[in-house]
C-alpha cells in the first residue's frame, strides 16, 4: 500500500469516527452565569452540575461565575450583545430592567409546556403578569446582636421594640473604647443599606413603602422610620463613617467586636465565625415599633434564576432550573448555602451547620419575607435615590418629611418614565 | 535593446512585463500587509465602539429597549441640563487640575532629591524603591488602602488626634466637606511616581556643564533650578502633564471603589455619572451621551498633546 493510499484511509476513518462519535455523543451546550459559585464552598456548586448532567447525559453545562458587583454589569452587557448566558443568576432588584430590556424571557410557556406544579415555588416573581424569575434560595436580615457587649454594657434581652432597641444601643457605645450600638452603610457605591438596614424597619413592623404598587413614602410609616434613625445617629450610637460605609465593612466591624448590633444577611455567619472564632453573637427578628405583635416582615435577598431570551436552547435551560428547583436538589443546594428553600417541599439539612441556622429558621418561619424592591423598576436606583436623601438628612440638612417627601417625587418620576 | 524589440522576443517580453506587475502589485500590497493588524485591532477596539457608543448616544433606549430609534441631539440636551452633570463636570476638573499640579510638584521634588549626590547612593536606592511603591499598586488596592488609612478609626485619625491637631474623628471619605479632598489626595499619591521617574531620566540627562558654567557665573541653587533645570525640563513635564491630564479626566474604579460618587454627589465625577446612568439606572442612551461629552473634552486636550508634539 501507497503511503497516499494510507494516508486516504486514515483520513477516511477519521471521518468516519469524527462522524459516528458526532451522532452518539450529540451535547447540547448551555451557559449558567451567576455570582453564587465564587460564595458557595469551592466545587460544589460544580458537583450539583455535574450530577445533572449525569442525569441529562445530552446537556452539558459551563458555569460563567464571578463577584456579584460584576454580575450585573456581565448580564445587561450579554444581552446588550446578543451573547448572555442561557440560564441567568438573578437578583430581585434587576428582574424589572432586565425584562424590560428583553433579556429575560417569560417562563410561562415553559411551565406550561412542561405542567410545571407552580404551587411548590414560595414566590414567583412576575413583570407585567409575567413569569421571569424562580426565587432559589433565600437569606434573610434578622437581626445580630454581639452577646459580650450586650452582656457587659447590661443588656439582658435582645431587643424586640425600637424603643428598646435605642435603649440597648445607647447602653453598648462607648465611643472612647471605638464600641458602637449599631452599623448602619449608607454607601452610594451599594445602595443595598437601603433595603437591607433602612427600609428592613418598615417591614419588620409590617408597614409598607408601596401602595397599589405605587411608591407610597410621605406615611407615618417611612417618616417615623426616617426619624427614628435620624435620633440613633443625633445619640451617637451608629458607628460613624456612614455615608461611605459598605456592607464589607458593616460585617467586618460587627465580626471585629466593634458594633453591638447589626441587620445582616444569614449568609455571613460562617464569614463571621472564620473572622472572630471567639465571638459569640446571637439572632432575633428586627425590632418592630412599640406594640406592634403581628407577623413581622423578614428582609431578604435571593439567589433568583431565569433563562434568557435570546437562548437557543430554553428546553434544556429550563430544564436545568427544574433540576435546580426540585425539592431534593433545592434542599441540597441551600443547605451547602446557608439559606432558605425557594421550594417549599425541600427540606435543608442544618444539622451539620451552625445552630443559629436552625434558630434562624424558626424566625422565618414565625413571620413573612418581605423585599418590595423586588421587580421595581431601576430597583437600584430607587435605592440610590432614597440613599441620597437619607444622606441629606443626617448630614442636616433636611427632616425626615422633607426626605421622605423628595424620594417620592423621584420615584414617581421613575416608576412614570418606566 | 535591440533584442528587446526583436518580435520573436515578445511573448517571453509580454510575460516578464506580467511577473513584473504582479511583482510591483506584491510591492504595493507590503506596507498594507504591515500595517493590517495594528489596522484590524484599531478597527474592533477603538473605532467600532467608539461608533456604537455615538450611536446609540443619537437613539432612544438604546440596549434597553428592542425597538429603539433615533431622537438626534435629545439625549446630549438632556444630559447638558442635569445640574448633577454640572456638578460632576465641576468636581472632575477640580480633581484633575489639583492632581496634576500635586503630580508635578511631588514628581519633581522626588526626583531632584534622587538625583542629588548630597544624599547617600544606598539611602537613594532605597527611597527610589520607596517613591515608586504606589506606581505598583491597582487602583482597588489603592482604594483598599485609603480606605483603611482615613477610616473614622484608622490610622489617620489616630496619629492626628495623637498630635493634638484634631480632636474628633474626621469622617473623611464619609463627610461632604472632605471627601473630594480625600479621593484627590488619594489620587495623588497613586500617580505621582510616573513624573518622579520621568523627570528623573530627564534629569540625569541634563549636562552637568550648564550647571558649572552658571556656578562660575555666580548663579545661586535657585536661579540654576529656575534658569536650567526648568527650562530643560519643559519638554517633558508639558507631555506628561499633558497626559495625566487626559488620564485623570477618566479616572473612575478609585472614586467609585472610596466613595461611590458620594456622600450627596460631593465626589461625583463623569466617570461615576456616567456609569450610574447605565448600570443603576438603564439610561445607555444618556450614558453615551455623557460617554461623547467626556471624549469629547479629552479630545480637546489630546489636539493640544499633539499639536505640542508637532511644534517639537
Amino acid at each position: 500500500m501507497s503511503a497516499l493510499t494510507q494516508l486516504r484511509a486514515a483520513a477516511a476513518a477519521a471521518a468516519m469516527w469524527a462522524l459516528c462519535s458526532g451522532v452518539a455523543f450529540a451535547q447540547t451546550t448551555i451557559e449558567f452565569i451567576q455570582w453564587w459559585e465564587p460564595e458557595m464552598l469551592a466545587g460544589s456548586l460544580r458537583r450539583i452540575m455535574d450530577d445533572f448532567e449525569k442525569a441529562n447525559p445530552d446537556i452539558k453545562v459551563t458555569l460563567v461565575s464571578g463577584p456579584y458587583a460584576t454580575t450585573h454589569d456581565q448580564i445587561v452587557v450579554g444581552a446588550a450583545s446578543g451573547t448572555l448566558s442561557d440560564v441567568v443568576g438573578l437578583d430581585g432588584s434587576w428582574v424589572n430592567g432586565l425584562a424590560k430590556q428583553g433579556a429575560i424571557t417569560s417562563l410561562d410557556a415553559l411551565m406550561d409546556q412542561t405542567h410545571y406544579d407552580r404551587s411548590q415555588i414560595a414566590d414567583i416573581v412576575k413583570v407585567d403578569g409575567h413569569a421571569v424569575m424562580l426565587p432559589l434560595a433565600t437569606f434573610v436580615y434578622p437581626l445580630f446582636v454581639n452577646l459580650d457587649i450586650a452582656h457587659q454594657a447590661g443588656v439582658d434581652a435582645v431587643p424586640t421594640d425600637r424603643s428598646a432597641f435605642a435603649a440597648a444601643a445607647k447602653k453598648m457605645t462607648d465611643a472612647g473604647k471605638n464600641q458602637y450600638g449599631w452599623v448602619l452603610p449608607l454607601s452610594l457605591q451599594n445602595p443595598g443599606g437601603i433595603q437591607n438596614d433602612v427600609m428592613s424597619w418598615v417591614w419588620a413592623s409590617g408597614q409598607s413603602m408601596l401602595k397599589d404598587g405605587k411608591p407610597d413614602l410621605e406615611t407615618p410609616a417611612i417618616t417615623d422610620t426616617f426619624t427614628f434613625l435620624k435620633s440613633l445617629q443625633a445619640a451617637g450610637v451608629i458607628s460613624p463613617g456612614i455615608f461611605a460605609k459598605r456592607e464589607q465593612e458593616k460585617v467586618e466591624e460587627f465580626a471585629n467586636g466593634r458594633v453591638g448590633m447589626m441587620i445582616d444577611s444569614l449568609a455571613h455567619i460562617n464569614l463571621i465565625r472564620q473572622r472572630n472564632p471567639n465571638l459569640k453573637f446571637g439572632i432575633s427578628a428586627i425590632p418592630a415599633v412599640d406594640g406592634f405583635t403581628s407577623k413581622r416582615g423578614l428582609p431578604y435577598a435571593a439567589w433568583g434564576i431565569g433563562i434568557a431570551d435570546d437562548s437557543q436552547h430554553k428546553a434544556e435551560a429550563w430544564k436545568l432550573v427544574q433540576y435546580l428547583m426540585s425539592p431534593e436538589v433545592n434542599g441540597r443546594l441551600v443547605s451547602l448555602a446557608n439559606a432558605f428553600p425557594g421550594n417549599k417541599n425541600a427540606k435543608p439539612d442544618f444539622s451539620k451547620t451552625d445552630p443559629l441556622f436552625a434558630e434562624a429558621f424558626k424566625i422565618y418561619q414565625t413571620g413573612y419575607l418581605a423585599n418590595q424592591f423586588t421587580g421595581l423598576p431601576v430597583a437600584e436606583d430607587l435605592m440610590r435615590e432614597m440613599t441620597i436623601e437619607l444622606q441629606k438628612m443626617f448630614d442636616g440638612r433636611q427632616s425626615a418629611q422633607a426626605a421622605a417627601a423628595n424620594t417620592q417625587k423621584q420615584w414617581l418620576m421613575d416608576f412614570s418614565k418606566n | 535593446m535591440t533584442k528587446v524589440l526583436d518580435p520573436s522576443l515578445l511573448p517571453q517580453a509580454s510575460l516578464w512585463s506580467r511577473s513584473w506587475l504582479s511583482h510591483r502589485r506584491k510591492r504595493q500590497c507590503v506596507p498594507w500587509l504591515y500595517v493590517a493588524p495594528a489596522t484590524l485591532l484599531f478597527t474592533a477596539l477603538m473605532l467600532f465602539p467608539m461608533v456604537t457608543v455615538l450611536r446609540y448616544s443619537l437613539m432612544d433606549g438604546a440596549i434597553a429597549k428592542k425597538d429603539s430609534s433615533f431622537v438626534g441631539i435629545r439625549n446630549y440636551l438632556e444630559v447638558v441640563a442635569d445640574p448633577i452633570f454640572w456638578q460632576a463636570a465641576a468636581q472632575t476638573l477640580y480633581f484633575t487640575v489639583v492632581s496634576v499640579i500635586f503630580h508635578l510638584v511631588i514628581g519633581l521634588a522626588f526626583a531632584q532629591l534622587l538625583n542629588s549626590d548630597r544624599v547617600d547612593p544606598a539611602i537613594r536606592g532605597v527611597l527610589r524603591v520607596l517613591f515608586i511603591l504606589p506606581w505598583l499598586y491597582t487602583a482597588v488596592i489603592i482604594a483598599i488602602i485609603w480606605r483603611l488609612l482615613l477610616d473614622p478609626n484608622g490610622v489617620v485619625n489616630s496619629v492626628l488626634m495623637t498630635l493634638h491637631i484634631i480632636d474628633f474623628k474626621v469622617e473623611w471619605f464619609s463627610s461632604p466637606g472632605t471627601a473630594l479632598q480625600a479621593v484627590t489626595f488619594a489620587n495623588i499619591w497613586a500617580g505621582y511616581p510616573l513624573y518622579m521617574v520621568s523627570l528623573l531620566a530627564a534629569l540625569q540627562g541634563i549636562s552637568k556643564e550648564l550647571y558649572e558654567a552658571a556656578e562660575l557665573d555666580g548663579a545661586n541653587s535657585i536661579q540654576s533650578f529656575v534658569h536650567i533645570t526648568v527650562p530643560q525640563l519643559m519638554p517633558v513635564i508639558v507631555s506628561i502633564a499633558l497626559l495625566d491630564f487626559i488620564w485623570t479626566l477618566q479616572v473612575f474604579p478609585l472614586v467609585w471603589m472610596t466613595t461611590g460618587g458620594g456622600p450627596i454627589h460631593a465626589t461625583e465625577m463623569l466617570s461615576t455619572y456616567t456609569y450610574k446612568l447605565a448600570f443603576s439606572s438603564y439610561k445607555f442612551s444618556l450614558a453615551s451621551a455623557s460617554a461623547v461629552l467626556i471624549l469629547a473634552m479629552s479630545m480637546s486636550v489630546t489636539l493640544v498633546y499633539i499639536k505640542y508634539q508637532k511644534a517639537r
